[in-house]
């Protein structure tokens, strides 16, 4: 794909949050895979150029980082956390079924294009444990069972929307595009916070 | 009387929490009016007097860090929030950033005029899509107000996944354009910090709890606490309890308090172990339900307060495998620059590994704990260190059950007891 010159105008805005031109690298990381899905070595000389770097010092910043990927992902992206609480609390289990039931490994994506899978890491929401990401989004309370029902609905084409999170869950470009620092206008959506987090204060307000 | 002290999670019941007007209906955004209107040595006094100590781990006292920015220096300040929440179990900046950025933003309004700053970054850790929208939302909404871009600037930075970005000298190096990884010190960031420039990085907690101190006074916030731990904060209950989530009170509260205001452990089990500041701190069991819960009482049994996340596990819970998956966390962490921790780390999964699948030998435990030794203070950041905490400490306390592994050939639990689904046929 090629960059526009409105791409260029908007990288140009990214950099310009910085006293430092170089501070941009992952914003901009964030924006090459908001336009082409993962970070493509036209995105890493794009990125070069416009702050001056060496291309191998782009690649070498983008390998250090899981959240960007060197090969296509789904257009959901689903990640399970599999850290010590919620693999215990039920973690391993949905992640072993999800790739039975979508017929793929870590890291790979389905034949479609709809679904990659990732087991994540720790993603602080394990008072929601189980805990699945879809695109990064808070999927809470999981069993294997809404799992499966998840992943179906993406390739239906017609995705549940997050737990915490807009009304409509976004595509990996879109996501992308808000990581790299792009509002999207959804930030209204969605609930202030669920019931675990809203617990303490509603038991000091009952006294207890 | 309640236990429980709801400041920074006060307002979290009403739908708008994280909208400017939701903010200002409470007193959003006096306290940084306030503040601005003082001298920046009485703002730092004050945050002493008021006894805060960082919410980020470590404890250090937030208005003594503020103190060691050089002042009159004519250099660029800066303030860095660190919003990478990633240890595991740690789960309080996210829910506060998501039903309440602004707090933080005015902290930061509060903290920069103290240390004569001009520019705030909030590193928030990039896999938390909707609350990089909310804090993003934020800053637009204050600078639209009038409330940001009059001398001071907040920019909001995003991770891209890498736990080591929590520790504050990676952090800056990513900050910076770089791979994360963490800084000889000294020198120290009130030094050479962001840029090579005097930088206070604090974590979100810390500085989201510095507008409730400006506004009601350091004796309001000191009566609150213990004798050297003052003020409320955000424990952060998960696992296998009847109700898991956040609960705001003051430090020095206890496991067993609050277990009982959560319901307890899930019906027909009892607690084993469990964490009381993430997995880099060493694990507690059932002996420890009545330690004070403050910097102090946490470190005198034996571990580490961290950032109160309290994962708790049941008897169902194997603590090899717990363990086993941490460390595996912590070696694909590890950000290689430090031999001790790169290498150690993957010797602690080889013998892990083993262990677990029943095929080691009791001498791998004094190896294990050997290793531990080898990889403690050996490098230049915590991740190492960190990382053997969940194993010395659950060989002190469950040595038989490592042994059992061994004698039976393999691991005594049935993972399925132990998931929150167990029982209910998924």
């Amino acid at each position: 794909m090629a960059y526009s010159d409105e791409d260029f105008q908007v990288m140009d805005s990214i950099i310009k949050r910085y006293p430092r031109p170089r501070s941009a690298i992952m914003p901009l990381l964030h924006y090459v895979q908001s336009k082409a899905g993962y970070v493509t070595n036209e995105g890493i000389e794009v990125i070069a150029k416009v702050l001056q770097l060496e291309a191998a010092e782009v690649t070498a910043v983008s390998t250090f980082y899981t959240q960007y990927k060197p090969a296509p992902v789904g257009e959901y992206h689903v990640g399970v956390c599999t850290n010590t609480l919620c693999a215990v609390m039920g973690g391993d289990a949905i992640f072993d079924s999800l790739k039975d039931h979508l017929g793929i490994g870590n890291d790979e994506v389905t034949a479609d294009g709809k679904v990659s899978l990732e087991h994540i890491e720790c993603n602080a929401a394990c008072d929601y444990a189980p805990v699945v990401m879809a695109n990064w989004e808070f999927y809470d309370n999981q069993t294997v069972q809404s799992a499966k029902d998840l992943v179906d609905s993406m390739r239906a084409g017609n995705p549940k929307p997050p737990t915490r999170g807009p009304n409509k869950l976004v595509t990996w470009k879109e996501a992308s595009a808000v990581l790299a620092g792009l509002n999207d206008g959804l930030a209204h959506e969605g609930v202030q916070a669920g019931e675990p987090t809203l617990l303490g204060l509603k038991l000091s307000k009952e006294g207890k | 009387m309640t236990k429980l002290a709801p400041v920074l999670s006060a307002h979290w019941d009403e739908k708008d929490s994280f909208t400017l007007v939701g903010y200002k209906r409470h007193g959003g955004y006096t306290a940084s009016a306030k503040a601005l209107a003082m001298d920046p040595d009485a703002i730092i006094q004050l945050v002493k007097d008021s006894g805060l100590r960082g919410r980020g781990g470590a404890g250090f006292p937030t208005g003594m860090k503020w103190g060691f920015i050089p002042q009159g220096d004519n250099k660029d300040h800066y303030l860095v929030v660190n919003a990478d929440e990633s240890e595991p179990g740690t789960c309080k900046d996210t829910p506060l950033l998501m039903a309440n950025p602004h707090v933080l933003i005015e902290g930061c309004i509060i903290a920069c005029h103290a240390i004569r700053a001009k520019h705030a970054f909030i590193y928030i850790r990039g896999e938390v899509t909707h609350v990089v929208r909310r804090v993003n939302q934020a800053i637009e909404d204050a600078y639209a107000a009038g409330i940001l871009g009059n001398g001071i600037d907040v920019v909001l930075h995003i991770g891209a996944g890498a736990y080591i970005c929590g520790e504050e000298t990676a952090l800056l190096d990513s900050l910076e354009g770089f791979r994360g990884q963490p800084r000889l010190r000294p020198p120290f960031p009130a030094i050479a910090g962001l840029y090579a420039r005097p930088t206070v990085v604090n974590n979100v907690e810390s500085i989201a709890s510095v507008p409730a101190i400006v506004n009601n006074g350091a004796d309001w916030y000191q009566s609150m606490g213990t004798e050297k731990s003052k003020g409320t904060t955000l424990y952060s209950l998960s696992g296998h309890v009847v109700n898991p989530g956040q609960f705001e009170a003051p430090l020095g509260i206890t496991l067993r308090e609050i277990l009982d205001l959560a319901g307890g452990v899930r019906p027909g089990h009892t607690l084993k172990f469990w964490t009381p500041g993430g997995s880099s701190t060493p694990l507690f069991t059932d002996a420890h339900l009545d330690v004070p819960l403050d910097y102090e009482g946490v470190a005198a049994a034996g571990s580490m307060l961290g950032t109160k996340a309290l994962q708790i596990f049941d008897e169902t819970t194997c603590v090899v495998r717990a363990v086993l998956r941490w460390t595996e966390f912590y070696k694909h962490e590890s950000c290689g620059k430090c031999t001790p921790c790169r290498e150690g780390t993957w010797w602690l999964v080889q013998i892990l590994r083993d262990l677990e699948a029943g095929k080691g030998t009791e001498a791998d435990l004094a190896k294990l704990l050997d290793l531990c030794d080898n990889i403690m203070g050996r490098s230049f950041c915590a991740l190492g260190d960190g990382a053997t905490s969940p194993i010395t400490s659950s060989i002190k306390y469950f040595r038989d059950e490592y042994i059992a592994h061994l004698t039976q050939g393999g691991c005594p639990f049935d993972p399925v007891a132990s998931t929150l689904f167990a029982g209910a046929g998924a």
